[in-house]
């Protein structure tokens, strides 16, 4: 093959026809309070990790009903379970409930 | 005995007779189709309670009976103002005379054909909100046009307003908790299917309607992303391929679904401007019948003896097109109890 | 359905002038498919017996300096302001670019001086300066496949080829490709408007042909001049050609039709570039789609020689499409020049089957 100089790049969009959903599934089975979310953010504006790092549930969330997995780990890494997420959620999510699925998920085979 | 003329035989032109004549004025109204209960008449059940339309159109009916004339078929095709009096002439050829004039000539669906990228009339499986609630009038499970069963849905907010390239720029207020409503209705029809909300806001501005969100999200599992949908193209199973942007994520989204439900919007009904004009009062920017003004004076406009009542003075709910009909009413007593 | 369509085709309707065309070429289309220009012009003269000016004095209209900000807007403007005096020199009105770029160019220039008339008098007193040349603007600017779009009938009449499969009886599958500075900047001086486009929907069936609608349909190619033009980011012309060439495969077209010579080249020649790179190859039988322009399609259902219309320098062979149509052609001389001199043969890509 000649040397091109460039190459040809996947598309970049959210595919919700292929998209991963297994660990969606996973948590709003085993937590159901997780389908209330509204992404509103008052969980990231008060995240203590969030003063130090990227972390935010409300982007963790939207990530997981998307699907786009890859960015997950980093992010929910950095939680402490300091439970401040919980205190001021509006919708009554059980955060920490949710973080922790969300680890045990990160662990399970892909399926 | 003061006469009365109420223009629009809808749900607000309806209740406006009632009042009226319960106020013993004589009351005349005057309908261009040939049915009374204006677009009441083709909605199911009704937020937020899911009660009937029909229903309620049944009970204002009943209450108009024999204390109203009613003239189906026709409109005003030319005013004439005379010692305090307003002559109508009509399209039937009559010329009634009347001491007070009630507009309530309400809304029509904006006509989805106008946003060409969203394919409608042009690909078969993207319908607009009104006519899936033709669809459920039937319980039946909802089909796509070639008889599938619909087991991925996609419903989008503001089509048709807050849009300044259509030229709406208002909110059309109802038709999200409309989606709400709709929403779960497929869902119960079609158990298993999956339905997406995308929507700019959503106003659940009323009672009750905070309430619906929660329960369309934990008890149906219906998905609400804020996003807009940019283009609509048709798969080669004429299943359509949506391209939406995900606002929170900021990154395009793709899905194909097997229906696509617009929620369209409100536009003052077709003969509303023509109307103003023969009456010689403002209409906004917006095109809808301007009130006198918007607190104490919402139903009086700028002319004497020239009322407006329900969504023809701009998108109202029912409960509130109803609660303006009869303040309208009561304007109409003021006007000539206090002269 | 096609009632929607339909009415957003009786939307976008424009005056298409009827005879006596001033044509300007297109740097690209030149370039790299001679021999399509050459075919629209015998088309008018010879076929429709038009008056159509070839001005051996006009230039580029420096869209792609344009484009790339390599030259500044009042030189391109000026530049645009000469190509009008040598219209109107030579006593024309009706300008006809053969690039679908420089299209959108001249209507965004003429929009600029119609609402700014203080630029259109400076202009003017640039070209006056520059070259001692007066111009008027040009009563009628359309495309040359408006033109093509406008003689369709005529065409079909005098065709001797039909868009038909001979082996099947069915109509070709054919994908039109409409340029983005046709439709998108100025819908209304289309022919369809910006979603669902005529001009060339309106050939393909009028010759018996069948438009494919697919999911991308109005995607751009990615011929950007910004993009390609430096080779670093050409992938993202070919990453936009991929996802077309994706999204039509499944409707196995036998034929891409486009307007604009960009959309042609990178249509064309992308298919080698994926074919090389991902080792994908878009018909069942390896040799790709062909992509043809408007006047070289038009050429060919009128029965012109393959090798004078110029479509032995097109990347994807079209031999599979010529023997679909029943085009009578000599194999042996695709790559023989005038008076049957050799031209040399290109080099066989890896992947990709070319005849």
């Amino acid at each position: 093959m000649p040397s091109f100089g460039f190459s040809v790049q996947p598309p970049q969009h959210i595919d919700l026809d292929k998209n991963y959903r297994a660990i969606f599934d996973f948590i709003k089975e085993n937590e159901p309070s997780f389908q209330r979310c509204i992404y509103c953010g008052s969980c990231g504006a008060t995240c203590s990790a969030g003063n130090f790092s990227q972390m935010s549930l409300r982007k963790v969330n939207l990530l997981i009903s998307r699907g786009q997995i890859s960015e997950v780990k980093n992010l929910i890494d950095n939680c402490l379970l300091c439970g401040k997420c919980q205190l001021v959620c509006p919708r009554n999510v059980n955060t920490r409930k949710v973080i922790l699925l969300i680890h045990k998920a990160l662990k399970m085979p892909l399926s | 005995m003061p006469r009365i003329a109420v223009i629009g035989g809808g749900i607000a032109g309806m209740e406006a007779a009632i009042r009226l004549s319960n106020l013993n004025f004589e009351v005349d109204i005057i309908e261009k189709s040939f049915s009374l209960g204006g677009n009441v008449n083709n909605w199911h059940v009704l937020f937020p309670d899911h009660s009937p339309a029909r229903l309620l159109i049944d009970q204002l009916k009943n209450q108009l009976r024999d204390k109203v004339n009613i003239l189906l078929g026709t409109e005003v095709v030319r005013t004439e103002y005379n010692n305090q009096q307003y002559i109508l002439h009509l399209s039937d050829g009559t010329r009634l005379t009347f001491d007070a004039i009630v507009i309530t000539t309400g809304f029509k669906v904006f006509p989805a054909q106008r946003k060409e990228e969203y394919g409608y009339s042009i690909y078969p499986n993207v319908i607009t909100s009104a006519q899936l609630e033709e669809l459920f009038q039937s319980e039946k499970p909802i089909h796509t046009a070639d008889h599938r069963m619909a087991n991925r849905i996609a419903f989008i907010h503001c089509v048709g307003s807050r849009d300044d390239k259509i030229g709406n720029r208002y909110c059309s207020k109802v038709c999200c908790v409309t989606a709400v409503k709709q929403a779960m209705e497929v869902a119960q029809r079609n158990p298993g299917s999956e339905i997406f909300l995308f929507y700019m806001d959503l106003r659940m501005y009323d009672r009750h309607f905070e309430d619906l969100y929660f329960q369309a999200q934990t008890q149906y599992g219906i998905r609400f992303v804020r996003g807009r949908l940019s283009e609509v193209s048709e798969k080669s199973d004429a299943r359509l391929y949506l391209k939406l942007e995900d606002t929170l994520l900021g990154k395009p989204l793709r899905l194909t679904v097997d229906l696509l439900v617009l929620m369209v919007g409100m536009e003052p009904a077709d003969n509303s401007p023509q109307l103003a004009n023969l009456f010689s009062i403002p209409v906004g920017t917006d095109r809808f019948i301007q009130p006198e003004n918007f607190h104490l004076y919402k139903n009086r406009t700028s002319r004497p003896g020239v009322f407006v009542a329900g969504c023809a003075s701009g998108p109202k709910s029912i409960g509130e097109t109803l609660a303006d009909a009869r303040s309208a009413a009561f304007e109409v007593y003021n006007f000539f109890n206090n002269n | 359905m096609n009632r929607g369509k339909q009415l957003i085709w009786q939307n976008y309707q424009k005056e298409i002038a009827d005879d006596h065309f001033f044509y300007v070429r297109s740097c690209i289309r030149q370039n790299f498919f001679p021999g399509a220009e050459a075919t629209f012009l015998r088309i008018l003269k010879d076929v429709l017996q038009k008056d159509v000016y070839d001005d051996p004095d006009h230039t580029t209209c420096t869209g792609i300096g344009y484009h790339t900000d390599i030259v500044p807007l009042e030189t391109t403007m000026t530049v645009v302001a000469r190509q009008f005096a040598l219209m109107t020199e030579k006593g024309y009105s009706h300008f006809i670019p053969s690039c679908v770029t420089s299209f959108g160019m001249y209507l965004e220039i003429l929009e600029s001086w119609h609402n700014h008339p203080e630029v259109l008098e400076q202009v003017r007193k640039y070209l006056k300066e520059a070259t001692g040349r007066s111009f008027e603007l040009p009563a009628n600017i359309v495309h040359a496949s408006d033109i093509i779009y406008k003689f369709r009938s005529e065409i079909a009449q005098k065709a001797k080829y039909r868009l038909i499969n001979r082996y099947t009886g069915q109509p070709l599958r054919v994908v039109e490709h409409i340029g983005c500075h046709y439709a998108k900047m100025f819908p209304h001086k289309s022919v369809g408007g910006a979603e669902f486009p005529r001009v060339l929907a309106g050939i393909i069936e009028e010759w018996g042909g069948e438009v494919i609608d697919y999911p991308e349909r109005r995607h751009c190619c990615g011929f950007g001049f910004r993009q390609y033009f430096i080779k670093a980011n050409r992938g993202y012309t070919f990453s936009s050609v991929k996802k077309k060439l994706d999204s039509m495969q499944p409707y196995s077209p036998d034929l891409i039709v486009t307007n604009c010579p960009g959309c042609n080249v990178f249509l064309d020649k992308g298919q080698y570039v994926i074919s090389e790179q991902e080792g994908i190859v878009y018909d069942e039988n390896g040799y790709g789609i062909p992509v043809l322009s408007s006047e070289e399609l038009a050429g060919l259902v009128l029965g012109f020689d393959p090798w004078d219309i110029g479509l032995q320098v097109h990347q994807v062979s079209v031999e599979p499409l010529l023997d679909k149509m029943g085009v009578e052609y000599e194999p042996e001389k695709k790559y023989l020049g005038k008076e049957n001199i050799p031209l040399g043969r290109p080099l066989q890509p890896t992947v990709l089957k070319t005849i």
